[in-house]
C-alpha cells in the first residue's frame, strides 16, 4: 500500500476553483455561450430553412468542385437523399450545424496556433504536450466543468467537440508550414518579402494540402463526438442513437448510426478532394 | 552603382560563438577551433572588394564557405563579426524594413536548386520582386514578359515550374533576378545542377546579357572551368579563408599557394586560355 500520509488530493482545490469561476466570472461564460449559441442557431436555421433539394445541390456542387468526379458527385446526392428517405433529415441538419460550428471555431483556433507553433520552438514545446492531454483525457472529464460553466445544451457540446477535434488541425498546420521548402522561403526573403507576405503568399498556400488533411481529421473526430455531445443535451442524430440504446430500440439506433456514417463519408470525401486538387498543382515543384 | 566591400567578416556556427571568434582572431585554423570550442567556422576574416559592372566569381569546394559568404551580401545570414558595405553603407545597420527595401531595389539572387514557387506560374514567379516592391500588376507583367522573352522562354509564361525542364527552370530563376531590376545579382551555384551542354548555353547567355546590362554579378561555383570562363575576377576560398583574389590569368600563372596550384593543374587542357 502507498503510505497514507503522502496522500494529497487535488479534488478540493479544483472544485473550489470551478465554483469560484462560476460565481465570479459567470458573465464571461454567459457571453461566450450566447455568442456561440446564436451562431449555431443561425447555421441551423439556414440549413433547415433551405428546401431539402437545395441542400443536396449545395453538397453536390461542393463534391464536384473538390473532386471533379461525376460518380462521386452523384453518390453524394444519393446518400443525402437516402438520409431524407430514412426520415433523418432534420436530425442530420441539426448535427451538421453543430459540426460546422465546431469546425469553424476549430479552424479559427487551430490554424493560427499551428502557425505560431511552426514559427516558434518554445510555443511548439508548450503546445504539443497540451495537445496530447486534450486527445487522451476522457471527454467526460471536461464535459462536467463545461456543463457547470455553460449549462446544458449545444454550447458545452460544441466546446467539448472542439477540445477533442482541434489537435490534429494544429499538428498538421505546424507540420505543413515547417515542411515548406526552405529554399523557396529563402528566395522570397531574398527578394524582399516581409514575413507576413511570405506567410500568406508562400507558406500557407504550399502548406494547404497538409492543412486540409488536418481539417479532414478534425471533422472526422468532431463527428465521432456527436453521441457524447447528445448526452449533455445537444439534439440531432446522436440523441437518436442514445434514445435507441436507452429503449433497446436497435432499429432506431441503427438508423441514426447510418445517418452519422453518411454525414462522415460526405464530409470526408469532399474535404479530401480539396486537399488533393491543391496538391496536384504544387507537387514535385 | 553596386560596389560591395566586405571587411573582416567572421561567421561562426555553434553555441560558443564568442570563444570561437576569439580563437579565430588569434589566427587559428578551422580544425583547431572546432576541437577547442566545438564551433565550426563558416568564414574566417574575409575581406574583399567587388567592383561594379563585372562578373566576380567566388570559387571553392563544398564546405569552403562560399554559399555562406554570398548570403552575407544580402544579409540572409548575419555575420558573427565584421562589416558588409554596399556603395559605402554598412548593410548590417539597416532596420528590417530598410533591409527589405535594399533587397527589392539593390540586390537579387539566383539559387542552385532554382527555388521557384511551385504554386505560381512562370510569369508570377518572375514578377515576384516587382510585386513586392509595389509595382502595379499590369506594369509588372509587362516587365516580366520582357525578361521572359530575354531568356528565351516566350510562350511559357503561364506554365507552372513543375512543367519545365531543369534548364528552363533556371532561366525562370534568372529572369526573376533580372526582372527585379537590381544593381547586383547573386548567383549561388546557379548552373551547377544543370547538365554540361545546357550549362555552357546558360554561361553564354549570361555573358551576353552581361555585356548588354553591365550589372554587378557575384557568381559562386566549385568549378574552375566555369570560373575562368565567365569571371572578370576570381576569389578562391578554402575552409572559410580567402586564399587568392585576382584576374583569371593571375590565378593561372601565379597561384598564391599549393592549394590553388593543385586546382589549376587539374584543369582540363585548353580551357581558360582567353
Amino acid at each position: 500500500m502507498f503510505p497514507d500520509n503522502l496522500h494529497y488530493s487535488i479534488r478540493g482545490p479544483v472544485n473550489d476553483f470551478i465554483e469560484m469561476l462560476v460565481i465570479n466570472y459567470g458573465w464571461v461564460f454567459k457571453a461566450i455561450s450566447h455568442a456561440l449559441l446564436q451562431s449555431v442557431l443561425l447555421i441551423e436555421s439556414a440549413l433547415r430553412g433551405l428546401p431539402w433539394w437545395c441542400v443536396i445541390i449545395i453538397f453536390m456542387v461542393g463534391a464536384w468542385y473538390s473532386s471533379r468526379r461525376i460518380i462521386l458527385t452523384a453518390a453524394v446526392g444519393m446518400l443525402l437523399f437516402l438520409v431524407g428517405v430514412l426520415g433523418l433529415w432534420d436530425l442530420t441538419m441539426q448535427t451538421l450545424a453543430l459540426m460546422l460550428m465546431a469546425t469553424i471555431v476549430s479552424v479559427l483556433i487551430g490554424v493560427p496556433v499551428g502557425i505560431l507553433a511552426a514559427k516558434n520552438g518554445f510555443v511548439r514545446g508548450t503546445i504539443l504536450p497540451i495537445l496530447d492531454i486534450m486527445q487522451t483525457m476522457p471527454s467526460f472529464v471536461y464535459l462536467i466543468p463545461a456543463l457547470m460553466l455553460f449549462g446544458l445544451g449545444k454550447v458545452p457540446a460544441i466546446l467539448a467537440t472542439i477540445i477533442y477535434a482541434v489537435p490534429p488541425l494544429i499538428r498538421l498546420t505546424d507540420l505543413g508550414i515547417r515542411q515548406v521548402d526552405k529554399e523557396v522561403v529563402e528566395a522570397a526573403t531574398a527578394f524582399g518579402g516581409s514575413p507576413i507576405r511570405i506567410l500568406f503568399g508562400v507558406e500557407l498556400p504550399l502548406a494547404t494540402p497538409t492543412i486540409m488533411a488536418g481539417l479532414n481529421q478534425t471533422i472526422m473526430m468532431a463527428l465521432s463526438m456527436v453521441v457524447v455531445a447528445s448526452m449533455i443535451g445537444a439534439r440531432g442524430l446522436g440523441e437518436q442513437v442514445l434514445n435507441g440504446i436507452q429503449t433497446l430500440d436497435v432499429g432506431k439506433g441503427l438508423e441514426a448510426g447510418i445517418g452519422i456514417v453518411i454525414l462522415a463519408v460526405l464530409l470526408d470525401r469532399i474535404t479530401q478532394g480539396f486537399g488533393k486538387t491543391r496538391a496536384g498543382g504544387a507537387s514535385n515543384g | 552603382m553596386g560596389k560591395i566591400e566586405i571587411r573582416n567578416v567572421f561567421k561562426i556556427f555553434g553555441h560558443q560563438e564568442d570563444k570561437a571568434l576569439e580563437l579565430a582572431r588569434q589566427g587559428l585554423g578551422k580544425e583547431e577551433i572546432l576541437s577547442q570550442s566545438g564551433c565550426s567556422v563558416g568564414l574566417n576574416n574575409v575581406s574583399m572588394t567587388i567592383d561594379p559592372g563585372k562578373i566576380f566569381v567566388i570559387m571553392g569546394l563544398s564546405g569552403s564557405g562560399k554559399s555562406t559568404l554570398v548570403r552575407h551580401l544580402n544579409r540572409l545570414i548575419e555575420p558573427s563579426s565584421g562589416e558588409v558595405l554596399f556603395d559605402g553603407k554598412n548593410i548590417l545597420d539597416l532596420s528590417p524594413k530598410e533591409l527589405r527595401k535594399f533587397r527589392t531595389h539593390h540586390i537579387s539572387m539566383v539559387f542552385q536548386s532554382f527555388a521557384l514557387m511551385p504554386h505560381r506560374t512562370v510569369l508570377q514567379n518572375v514578377i515576384y520582386g516587382q510585386r513586392v516592391r509595389g509595382t502595379a500588376r499590369q506594369q509588372a507583367r509587362e516587365i516580366g514578359q520582357q525578361w521572359i522573352d530575354a531568356v528565351n522562354l516566350s510562350g511559357y509564361e503561364n506554365k507552372y515550374p513543375h512543367e519545365l525542364s531543369g534548364g528552363m527552370r533556371q532561366r525562370v530563376g534568372l529572369a526573376r533576378a533580372l526582372a527585379a531590376d537590381t544593381d547586383v545579382i547573386l548567383m549561388d551555384e546557379a548552373f551547377s545542377a544543370l547538365d554540361p551542354l545546357i550549362r555552357a548555353e546558360m554561361q553564354d547567355q549570361l555573358l551576353e546579357l552581361q555585356t548588354k546590362l553591365s550589372k554587378t554579378i557575384v557568381f559562386i561555383t566549385h568549378d574552375l572551368e566555369e570560373a575562368l570562363r565567365i569571371g572578370s575576377e576570381i576569389a578562391i576560398l578554402k575552409d572559410g579563408e580567402l586564399v587568392q583574389v585576382g584576374k583569371p590569368a593571375d590565378i593561372l600563372n601565379n597561384p598564391a599557394n599549393d592549394y590553388v596550384a593543385r586546382f589549376v593543374e587539374r584543369r582540363p587542357v585548353g580551357v581558360g586560355a582567353k
